[in-house]
């Protein structure tokens, strides 16, 4: 009886959390662009979306800061994560301390407080402007910490000798790190870089701050496209957005279901 | 000292990416540009946003008191709803459904979806010829018009903010050792008893973190009442935008960030606070069963 009530408040539940998402992918192949009225089955937003140049080029920005902020972000993070774990305990503290307060600061503040650095340098080099390479910048600087909170507890894990060892056996510093610490570290290092690229789409707030006219990705597209009102072809790019993230996920979750199973298979 | 290598260059970037960037809000929150151009030390900026706007004001009727009493209120009614909601979604969750990971993957999905396309959804339900009127028109009822409200506005944050209080408290019930309430009802507890001696004592790590990761963002998010709550209403989020984005007063801004920034340090202090008291005394597990 009770599981019956928890089963259909889960469902309730789920309702609650799709029912706007099947509205937008319903209203997306609407003819009319009215909202409470069913003009007959289109595929115009989806033809008006692809033929926008501005959506395909916020698309085009979005992917590549989310590669290369991640890719940079894991690269310094691991790097740093390294160095900070033979840090002696109060100053390893304090590091640790400066590294997590993007992660508590409101995200306006990281985002308001980054767009005056790029301003101050701006104006201290007396060129440039916000734009590519800001936008870049602070998604790089937004997503060290998370890199660095991903892979520290890994390397906690480890026997602190390690290092030396290596380089008692003769390996420059950069073979000790790539040879024996990496390796080690490696699924906090993916779990890291994974992360990043998250956090750089689905960033709007330090991205809102730290561009320029004219360079948007899609988060600040679809703002300045909501601020003008309901906008058709905003719900035909959710709907593509969301059926890629489906199938993502589930590819994923399938991969790792498979390795579990051959795993068992081992096993046994 | 050969392996120490590694972390200086990051100690200079975390000097010029997190250090430096705050250090600029505060400079610019304690000073002010005079009209030659000179850069003078004052806190004229910061005592803007606690100042009457005549002699004698009340102190929670003064503009900047409002918003900023406004913006927690929204927070805190944000917070308890998603509490009341989640909890017990996470308890079914991990009582009843824990070992079908297809249910949670579903709970997972929504927040992988860009947060303004979330929020841009309800734009369309609840704007005033939007779904929810069409539907509500369909069955014969009175149309409502609550985008741009307050309503609005919580509802935005509820859907978005909801898998913050869920999941945390999930991963603690679900962890939660059977044997305990089994030994509960040995000792003669109903139902009722053991879910308000036994389980909610135990969950509370989970609902603390759940509660923090609600309300941090709820306080200080501009666009979720920027798209819902439409231009007229207004948070702190709101105001350091406009500063920065239309006023261009960055002093005010700054003073602004700071006075943010210092609030959510006392809440995390206070959190802090209540969160170690229980543990403090005889720790979690003989708290709960003496």
């Amino acid at each position: 009886m009770i599981k019956r009530i928890y089963q259909v408040y889960i469902g309730v539940m789920l309702l609650f959390l799709y029912a706007p998402i099947m509205v937008m992918m319903a209203l997306s192949f609407n003819e009319s662009p009215s909202r409470s009225y069913w003009g007959g089955f289109s595929l115009r937003w989806y033809r008006g979306l692809f033929a926008d140049p501005h959506i395909a080029q916020a698309l085009t920005n979005t992917l590549t800061i989310a590669l290369l902020s991640a890719l940079i972000a894991t690269v310094i993070g691991t790097i740093a994560a390294v160095g900070i774990n033979q840090l002696g305990r109060r100053t390893k503290s304090i590091v640790i301390g400066i590294t997590n307060l993007p992660v508590f600061n409101p995200e306006i503040v990281t985002g308001v407080s980054l767009m005056l650095l790029f301003m101050f340098a701006i104006r201290v080099a007396g060129m440039g402007r916000l734009g590519y390479t800001t936008l870049l910048l602070a998604h790089i600087s937004f997503n060290v910490p998370y890199v660095i909170l991903s892979v520290m507890p890994r390397l906690r894990g480890l026997d602190g000798n390690l290092f030396e060892a290596a380089m008692d056996l003769g390996a420059t510093p950069m073979q000790a790190l790539a040879k024996v610490i990496l390796p080690q570290i490696r699924p906090g290092i993916i779990t890291g870089a994974l992360l990043a690229f998250t956090l750089s789409v689905d960033d709007f707030i330090v991205s809102f701050f730290t561009t320029g006219v004219g360079v948007s990705n899609l988060s600040i597209l679809i703002f300045s496209m909501a601020r003008r009102g309901v906008n058709p072809r905003i719900n035909a790019l959710s709907t593509l957005i969301f059926l890629t993230v489906m199938v993502l996920l589930y590819l994923i979750s399938r991969r790792d279901t498979r390795k579990e199973r051959s795993m068992y298979d081992e096993e046994n | 000292m050969l392996k120490r290598i590694f972390v200086y260059p990051y100690i200079l970037w975390m000097f010029l990416f997190i250090a430096a960037p705050l250090l600029i809000v505060l400079w610019f929150a304690i000073t002010d540009t005079g009209a030659d151009g000179q850069t003078v030390f004052t806190f004229y900026h910061v005592a803007r946003f606690f100042r009457p706007a005549f002699a004698g004001e009340p102190f929670f009727q003064r503009l900047y008191i409002v918003v900023l009493t406004r913006s927690i209120w929204i927070a805190v009614l944000t917070t308890m709803v998603c509490f009341v909601l989640g909890y017990p979604l996470a308890y079914a969750l991990a009582k009843f459904f824990g070992h079908r990971s297809i249910l949670l993957f579903l709970f997972l999905v929504p927040l992988w979806m860009n947060f303004l396309l979330r929020t841009y959804a309800w734009m369309t339900i609840l704007e005033q010829n939007g779904v929810l009127n069409a539907l509500l028109s369909l069955v014969g009822l009175p149309t409502i018009d609550i985008l741009f409200t307050d309503t609005a506005v919580v509802l935005g944050m509820v859907y978005n903010f909801l898998p913050f209080m869920v999941f945390p408290i999930y991963s603690v019930l679900k962890d939660m050792d059977n044997s305990v309430i089994e030994a509960a009802q040995d000792l003669g507890a109903n139902r009722v008893q053991v879910f308000f001696r036994v389980v909610l004592p135990m969950s509370v790590p989970g609902i603390i973190s759940g509660l923090t990761m609600v309300f941090m963002p709820s306080v200080t998010s501009f666009i979720i009442p920027n798209l819902l709550g439409g231009g007229q209403f207004i948070l702190v989020g709101n105001l350091i935008e406009q500063q920065f984005m239309r006023v261009g007063d960055w002093h005010f801004g700054s003073a602004m960030s700071a006075i943010l920034i210092a609030l959510i340090l006392l809440m995390m202090g206070f959190i802090k606070l209540i969160d170690r008291q229980p543990r403090n005394k005889d720790g979690p597990a003989e708290g709960v069963l003496y």
